[in-house]
C-alpha cells in the first residue's frame, strides 16, 4: 500500500503518543505480545549472521588441505626410504604409493600444486584431504532453521495481531466520533466545517490505524536490530566493529541532513499542492461564471503560476526520496569494502577467522538499513501524532448535558398544545444577546407566523423550542412543564419538523419517510405522499417506494422537499414546526402543499417560518423580526394598519418600479 | 496507462531513454561489485604474502564502482523526478484548458468532483507511478537478466535453488494479490460510503435529532464501519504473510546456497574446491539480485492497476469532443441590445424528451423580458442557451441579429451579464470580486464603487474590514448568502453589458432589497436588456413582456395584466403568491 507521507507537525509530540497508548488500553496485552515478538524475531536476524559465519568457517575447513598431515607423511616417507609400508592415523601407505608420491612430489611447484594434490595415491589424499565437520555442519544447520522459522512465525503473528489490534482502534475511534457526533451542541457545527470533522473520521483514523500497524513495529524491531547489531559486532570482534560504525557515520551525518532537506521540500510542497487543488476546486466550481465573464485567460494565468511553483519542490522531494536507496546501499558498500580491509590484515594476523569477516558482510547491512528505516517511522509517528491529536481533540469536545436530572415526562398522546416564552433571553456566542426578554403566550392549535429578512433570527427561535440550544435566561413551558425539566428526546417526540435543507440520507424512498419509525405501513406512507402529491411521481419510478435516493440528479429538491414534508406528516405529533418548508418547490405545487399542512396543522399548535408571505398571511399571531429582536407581534390586519415593517416588506412584493 | 504515456514529448522519450542507458551503466557497475567482493573473499583465502595491499587495491575499485553506480543512480533518479514532475505539471495544464473549455454539457456528464480529483489526485497517483516505477522499470529487468548471466552456468543445483526461490515469492505475492485487489477496491467503496453516513449526520444533525433518531444514524454507521473493518483487517492479515515469507525465502536462499555449496565442495577435488567457494559467495549475492529485482517488478504491477485506472479517468477527460465551437465573428454589430430566440428547441444529447420546445421571442434594446413556471419548466435552461452554456438543439438563438454560435466567445461573453442562481464568490477581495473577468473595456475602480452601491452591496460591503479590500475567504464562508449574492449582481453591473441575464437571482434576497435593487438598476441600465427568470410575481410583473413556460413549452406572452386574463397558469401562479384583491390593485 504506497502512501504519501504527508508530515504535519503535532503539537506535542510526545504528549500526543502518550494518550494514544493509553487510548490502546484495551489490547494492551496483544501490543505488548506483538512487540516481544517483533524484538525476540529482530534478535533472531542478528544472531542468524552469526551462525551462519560457523557455517562459512566449516565450509572453508572443506576447502584447506591438511598440510600438517602432509609434511608428516612426507618426512616419514623421505625417511623410509621405501623400505616398507608405513602406517599413520591407522592408514596403510604402500611402497608403491610411497613411490607415487615422492614422485608427484617432485614435479609439484606453486602453480600446479591444486591439481598435483588431487593426484595422490588414495591412502594419502583420504589422509590430507580437506575434511568438513559434517556433524558440526548438521548442527549449525537446524540451529538456522529453528531460527528462521521461528524469526518468521514470530514476525507473522506479530504482523496479525497488529493488524487486528489496529483495525480494532481505528473502528473504535470511528464509533467514538460518530458517538460524538450526536452528543455534540449544534452550535458546534456552527463553528466547524463539515469537512475538517469528515477527513477526521477517514483520513486522521487511517493515518492513526496505518501508522500503528506499520511505524511502531518497525521502529521498535529495527531499534533492536541497530542496537543488537552493535552489541554483536563488538561482541565478535571489536576492531571490526569499531571499523563498521566509524566507515558509516559520516554516510549517517549525511543522510539526516538529507532527510531534513527533504522534509522541507516535502512540506513545501504539500502545502503548494495544497493551494493548487484549492484552486482548482473554485474555478471548477465557478465554470459558469468564469466562462461567461471571459475570466478563463486570467484563471489560466494564474493556474499556470500554481502549477509551476509546485514543479519544483515537487522535483526536488521526489528526487530527494528517491536518492535514499541508492545512498543507503552506497554507504552499505563503503562499510563492506572497510570491513574486507581492516578484516582481510586481521585474518593475515590470525586475529580472526575468515567466518568472522562473513559475518560483518551481514552486520554492515544490518546496522546501515534501520537507520533508515528508523527515521521513517519517525516522520510517520509524527504525522500519527498530528492525526491523534485531531481526533482526540474532536473527542474532547464539550458534549451537551447529560440529562441525568430529568425527571419528567410528557406523553405525546396527552400533550395539549400550550406553550409559554417566559422572558426568554438567548445568544449564540456569549456577550452577544440575540434574542432579548422574548414572551409570548401560544394556546393550543394556534398557528404562529415567524417572519423577517433572512438573518433575522427566525430559526433561534425553532432552536430554542426544540432544545437544539439551551437558553440563558427565563425559560419555555410546554403544557406548563419547563423545557428544562423534559429531555430532549421527550422534546422531539413532540414536534413534527420540516426543515428548508432538504436532508435525505443515501437509502429507499420507504426508509426516509418512516425515518426511525419501523412500524408505519406501506399504505400510510402512500397516503402522506399522496397528501403532499408525489404519488404519481413515485409510481413512475421503477421500484416504486423501494427507490433508492442517491447523490445523483434524478430527483429534484423540489421533490426531495416534498418527501420531507411527507416525512414530517408521518411523524405525526401535537406540536408542528414548518422551517421555510415549502421554499424549494414553486408557488402552485405550494399552495397544494399547503392545503395539506392546513389540514394537518388543524388541532396542532404550529410554527411557521416563511420567506414567502402568502404562506402565513392566515396565522393566529405573526412574529415580526429583525436582526434578533422581535419588533411586531399582531395578526396580518392588525401588522397592516400599523404600517410598519411588516405592511412595508408586504407592499414590497407589488409595489411598482 | 500506455495512451497517457503518449503524452510524453519527443525530449521526454529522450529523456527516458537516457535514463535506459544510465540505468544500464548503473546496473553493469553495481554488478560487478560482487565480482569484486569474491576477489577480495579469494585474496583473504589465499593469504599471500602481500594480501592487504591487495585487498585495498581491490577495495578501491570495488569503492569506484560502487560510487560510479551511485552517481548514475543519482542522476538518472533526478531525471525521472524531472520527468515526472514535468509530466505531470504538463497534464494537470493540459486537463485544466480542458475542462475550462467545457461548456455545462461537458461539466454534468463528468460532475464537478470528479473533474477536480481527476486533475488533482489521480495526476499525482500517476506521477508517483512514473517516479517510482520509471525507475524501477528500467532497473529490474536489466538487473535481472545481467545478474542471471552472470551466474548462469555455475552450477546447476544452485540455479534451480534459485528458480524455487523466485517462484515459491512469486507465487505468494501474486496469491495475495490475487485475494486482496478486490477487497481493495471494496474498501474504496466502504470508504466513500463511510464519509457519505459521516456527512449525512453532519449535515442533517438537526432533522436527525427532531426524529430522535440518532439511534438509527448510529446503526448505519456502525454497518459501515464494521464492513470496513472486517475488509481492512482482511487485507492487513493477507498482508502481514508477505514480509515474513520474503524473510524467510531469502534467508533460505542463502541458507541453501551455503549447504549445497558445502555439498558441492566435499564432494569435488581438490583443484575445484576454492573455485566453488568463490562461486558460492558470488551466486548468493548475485541471486538476492534476481530475487530482489522480481519482488520490485512485482511491486510495479501492484501499484500499476491504480495509476492505470488513474490515466483512463485523465484519458477520458482529455479525449472529451468539446460539443460547443467557438465561431469567429468579432466585430462590432449593427444591432445592439436584442436577443431573439427562434423556434428554438433543447434536449439532452441522450434523452428523448426536450426539456424546451419551439420557444420564439424578441427581446429589443432596454426592454425587460421575464420567464416564469414551475420547478423544472425550463427556464433556466432557455437563458443559458444565450451564454452558450448550452447549444439549442434546434432553431436559432441570435444576440444583436448574430447567431450566438458565430460569435467568438469573447466578444459574446463581452456583450453579456450572466447572474447565476446561486451566488458565486472567488477567493480574493471584494474589489476582485466585482472586478472579476475581462471585458471590451477596463473596469476602473469608480466602475466598481457604482456596481457595488446599486447592487445595494454599499452599506455591507463599508462595514466590512477593508471595504473594497476587504478578505473574501474561500466559497465566500464570511458572508451571508443575500451578501454573496449582491456582489454577484454587482460583478455583472461593473461589466456594463448591454444585456443582463438573471437566473433566478433575486429569490436570495428579501422583498425590500429585490426591490430597492431592481429600481437601482433600471435607472441605470436604461438601455440595458434584461432577461429575468424569476419565481415571484412581484418581481416580474412589471416586465415589458413575461414568458409563462409549463412543462418546457410557451403557454402565454404577455404583460402581466394581459397574462391574468389569458394565460391560465400564470393566473394559478400568481393566485398562489398573492390575493385576487392585492392583483387588482397592484
Amino acid at each position: 500500500m504506497p502512501r504519501m507521507n504527508t508530515t504535519e507537525k503535532p503539537k506535542n509530540f510526545f504528549g500526543s503518543i502518550f494518550k494514544l497508548l493509553k487510548e490502546l488500553k484495551t489490547w494492551r496485552v496483544v501490543l505488548f505480545i506483538a512487540l516481544i515478538l517483533a524484538i525476540i524475531s529482530s534478535i533472531f536476524s542478528i544472531i542468524a549472521p552469526n551462525r551462519l559465519s560457523d557455517l562459512t568457517d566449516e565450509i572453508t575447513n572443506g576447502i584447506k588441505p591438511n598440510t600438517e598431515k602432509l609434511e608428516e607423511i612426507s618426512t616419514k616417507v623421505q625417511n623410509n626410504y621405501l623400505r616398507g609400508p608405513i602406517v599413520i592415523d591407522n592408514t596403510t601407505i604402500t611402497v608403491k604409493d610411497q613411490q607415487e608420491f615422492i614422485t608427484i612430489m617432485s614435479n609439484t611447484n606453486e602453480d600446479n600444486a591444486l591439481k598435483q594434490f588431487d593426484k595422490l595415491p588414495k591412502s594419502i589424499y583420504s589422509l590430507v584431504k580437506p575434511k568438513m565437520n559434517v556433524d558440526n555442519i548438521k548442527h549449525i544447520s537446524i540451529i538456522l532453521l529453528i531460527l528462521y522459522i521461528l524469526g518468521a512465525l514470530f514476525n507473522y503473528i506479530q504482523g496479525v495481531s497488529m493488524a487486528s489490534v489496529s483495525n480494532k482502534f481505528a473502528k473504535k475511534l470511528r464509533t467514538n466520533i460518530s458517538t460524538k457526533i450526536n452528543n455534540l451542541p449544534l452550535n458546534y457545527f456552527d463553528n466547524h466545517e463539515t469537512g475538517d470533522i469528515l477527513s477526521r473520521v477517514t483520513n486522521d483514523v487511517d493515518a492513526i490505524s496505518f501508522n500503528l500497524n506499520n511505524s511502531l513495529i518497525t521502529l521498535v524491531s529495527n531499534l533492536t536490530l541497530f542496537l543488537g547489531s552493535i552489541v554483536m559486532m563488538f561482541y565478535t570482534n571489536y576492531i571490526m566493529a569499531l571499523t563498521a560504525i566509524g566507515s558509516s557515520i559520516f554516510g549517517f551525518i549525511f543522510m539526516f541532513i538529507m532527510l531534513s532537506k527533504s522534509q522541507k521540500y516535502f512540506n513545501k510542497r504539500q502545502k503548494l499542492l495544497g493551494d493548487l487543488n484549492g484552486y482548482i476546486e473554485e474555478t471548477y466550481s465557478s465554470h459558469v461564471v468564469v466562462k461567461t465573464y471571459n475570466g478563463t485567460k486570467e484563471t489560466k494565468k494564474e493556474f499556470n503560476k500554481l502549477n509551476t511553483g509546485l514543479y519544483k519542490s515537487n522535483m526536488m522531494s521526489q528526487f530527494l526520496s528517491g536518492m535514499m536507496g541508492p545512498f543507503m546501499g552506497f554507504i552499505s558498500n563503503f562499510g563492506y569494502v572497510s570491513v574486507c580491509v581492516v578484516g582481510a590484515l586481521l585474518v593475515s594476523k590470525n586475529t580472526i577467522t575468515f567466518g568472522v569477516i562473513v559475518a560483518f558482510m551481514i552486520y554492515i547491512r544490518l546496522f546501515t538499513n534501520p537507520l533508515n528505516q528508523i527515521a521513517q517511522s519517525m516522520t510517520s509517528l509524527q504525522s500519527t501524532a498530528a492525526a491523534s491529536e485531531r481526533v482526540l481533540e474532536f473527542l474532547n469536545e464539550k458534549e451537551m448535558n447529560h440529562q441525568e436530572d430529568i425527571t419528567k415526562h410528557l406523553d405525546k398522546a396527552s400533550a395539549k398544545g400550550e406553550i409559554i416564552f417566559d422572558h426568554v433571553k438567548f445568544g449564540y456566542t456569549e456577550g452577544k444577546t440575540i434574542i432579548k426578554d422574548f414572551s409570548i403566550k401560544v394556546n393550543p392549535g394556534e398557528k404562529i407566523a415567524i417572519v423577517g429578512p433572512t438573518g433575522a433570527g427566525k430559526t433561534t427561535i425553532v432552536n430554542l423550542l426544540m432544545k437544539f440550544y439551551e437558553i440563558n435566561d427565563g425559560d419555555i413551558l410546554i403544557d406548563g412543564i419547563s423545557i428544562k425539566d423534559l429531555s430532549r428526546e421527550n422534546i422531539h417526540e413532540l414536534f413534527c419538523m420540516v426543515l428548508q435543507d432538504t436532508w435525505l440520507f443515501e437509502g429507499t424512498i420507504k426508509d426516509n419517510l418512516k425515518y426511525n419509525k419501523p412500524n408505519i405501513k406501506d399504505e400510510e406512507i402512500m397516503e402522506a405522499c399522496k397528501i403532499v402529491g408525489v404519488d404519481h411521481f413515485i409510481k413512475t419510478l421503477p421500484n416504486g417506494l423501494d427507490e433508492m435516493i442517491t447523490d445523483n440528479e434524478s430527483i429534484s429538491s423540489g421533490q426531495k422537499q416534498l418527501f420531507t414534508i411527507a416525512r414530517g406528516m408521518i411523524e405525526d405529533a401535537p406540536f408542528l414546526i414548518l422551517d421555510e418548508a415549502t421554499s424549494n418547490v414553486d408557488t402552485r405545487t405550494e399552495e397544494l402543499v399547503q392545503k395539506a399542512m392546513d389540514k394537518l396543522t388543524r388541532n396542532r399548535t404550529s410554527f411557521i417560518i416563511a420567506h414567502r408571505l402568502s404562506t402565513i398571511k392566515n396565522a393566529n399571531l405573526i412574529l415580526v423580526m429583525n436582526e434578533g429582536n422581535i419588533i411586531e407581534i399582531g395578526n396580518h390586519e392588525e401588522l397592516m394598519k400599523q404600517n410598519g415593517f411588516y405592511a412595508n416588506l408586504y407592499n414590497s412584493q407589488f409595489s411598482k418600479l | 496507462m500506455i495512451k497517457i504515456l503518449k503524452q510524453f514529448s519527443f525530449k521526454e522519450w529522450l529523456i527516458v531513454l537516457f535514463c535506459l542507458v544510465l540505468t544500464y551503466i548503473n546496473v553493469t557497475l553495481e554488478l560487478k561489485i560482487p565480482d569484486y567482493m569474491s576477489e577480495i573473499t579469494r585474496l583473504i583465502q589465499s593469504s599471500s604474502d602481500n594480501m592487504s595491499h591487495d585487498i585495498l587495491v581491490q577495495g578501491a575499485w570495488m569503492l569506484l564502482f560502487a560510487f560510479s553506480s551511485f552517481i548514475c543512480a543519482g542522476i538518472s533518479i533526478y531525471f525521472a523526478a524531472r520527468l515526472s514532475s514535468s509530466f505531470s505539471q504538463n497534464i494537470r495544464e493540459k486537463i485544466f484548458n480542458k475542462v475550462e473549455s467545457f461548456g455545462l454539457k461537458e461539466m454534468k456528464k463528468f460532475q464537478t468532483a470528479s473533474l477536480i480529483t481527476r486533475t488533482t489526485n489521480d495526476i499525482t497517483q500517476i506521477e508517483t507511478f512514473i517516479a517510482m516505477g520509471l525507475h524501477m522499470m528500467l532497473r529490474s529487468p536489466i538487473m535481472c537478466v545481467m545478474a542471471i548471466t552472470k551466474i548462469i552456468g555455475k552450477s546447476i543445483e544452485w540455479s534451480m535453488l534459485l528458480a524455487g526461490c523466485v517462484v515459491l515469492l512469486l507465487a505468494v505475492v501474486i496469491t495475495i494479490f490475487i485475494v486482496v485487489v478486490p477487497k481493495f477496491k471494496l474498501m474504496q467503496k466502504l470508504i466513500d460510503k463511510l464519509n457519505a453516513v459521516t456527512r449525512e449526520n453532519i449535515t442533517g444533525v438537526r432533522v436527525i435529532r427532531a426524529f430522535n433518531a440518532e439511534k438509527f444514524q448510529s446503526d448505519r454507521f456502525e454497518d459501515v464501519n464494521n464492513n470496513l473493518t472486517k475488509t481492512q483487517t482482511f487485507n492487513l492479515k493477507a498482508f502481514a504473510v508477505l514480509g515474513p515469507v520474503m524473510n524467510i525465502v531469502m534467508h533460505f536462499l542463502t541458507f541453501g546456497i551455503y549447504l549445497i555449496g558445502a555439498y558441492l565442495i566435499s564432494n569435488s577435488l581438490m583443484v575445484d574446491k576454492v573455485e566453488i567457494f568463490s562461486n558460492m559467495v558470488v551466486f548468493s549475492s548475485y541471486g538476492m539480485q534476481v530475487i530482489m529485482s522480481f519482488l520490485m517488478l512485482a511491486f510495479v504491477f501492484m501499484i500499476g492497476p491504480r495509476a492505470s485506472i488513474s490515466a483512463n479517468r485523465i484519458n477520458e477527460v482529455l479525449d472529451e469532443e468539446n460539443s460547443i465551437k467557438e465561431g469567429t465573428f468579432n466585430k462590432p454589430t449593427e444591432e445592439t441590445g436584442t436577443v431573439e430566440f427562434k423556434n428554438v428547441s433543447f434536449r439532452y444529447p441522450d434523452a428523448d424528451e426536450y426539456i424546451i420546445e419551439n420557444i420564439s421571442f424578441k427581446a429589443n434594446k432596454g426592454e425587460t423580458i421575464a420567464f416564469i413556471g414551475s420547478t423544472g419548466s425550463g427556464k433556466s435552461t432557455l437563458i443559458n442557451l444565450i451564454p452558450r452554456l448550452y447549444d439549442a438543439t434546434e432553431g436559432e438563438v441570435l444576440v444583436d441579429n448574430i447567431n450566438v454560435k458565430d460569435y467568438t466567445f469573447e466578444t459574446l461573453n463581452n456583450k453579456l451579464g450572466y447572474i447565476t442562481q446561486k451566488a458565486v464568490i472567488f477567493t480574493g477581495s471584494v474589489k476582485d470580486n466585482v472586478s472579476y473577468g475581462e471585458t471590451d473595456h477596463k473596469v476602473k475602480e469608480e466602475d466598481i464603487k457604482e456596481a457595488i452601491k446599486i447592487a445595494q452591496a454599499e452599506e455591507f460591503v463599508s462595514k466590512l474590514d477593508g471595504e473594497l479590500k476587504a478578505h473574501v475567504a474561500r466559497g465566500g464562508t464570511n458572508l451571508s448568502g443575500g451578501q454573496k449574492q449582491r456582489l454577484s449582481i454587482a460583478r455583472a453591473i461593473a461589466r456594463k453589458p448591454e444585456i443582463y441575464i438573471f437566473d433566478d437571482t433575486f429569490s436570495a434576497l428579501d422583498y425590500k432589497t429585490d426591490l430597492a435593487l431592481r429600481k437601482e438598476l433600471k435607472k441605470y441600465t436604461k438601455d440595458a436588456t434584461s432577461l429575468i427568470v424569476a419565481q415571484r410575481i412581484g418581481t416580474i410583473m412589471n416586465a415589458d413582456k413575461i414568458l409563462v413556460l409549463d412543462n418546457g413549452k410557451c403557454v402565454g406572452m404577455g404583460t402581466h395584466k394581459e397574462l391574468l386574463k389569458s394565460c391560465e397558469v400564470y393566473k394559478e401562479i400568481a393566485l398562489s403568491q398573492l390575493s385576487e384583491e392585492e392583483l387588482q390593485n397592484a
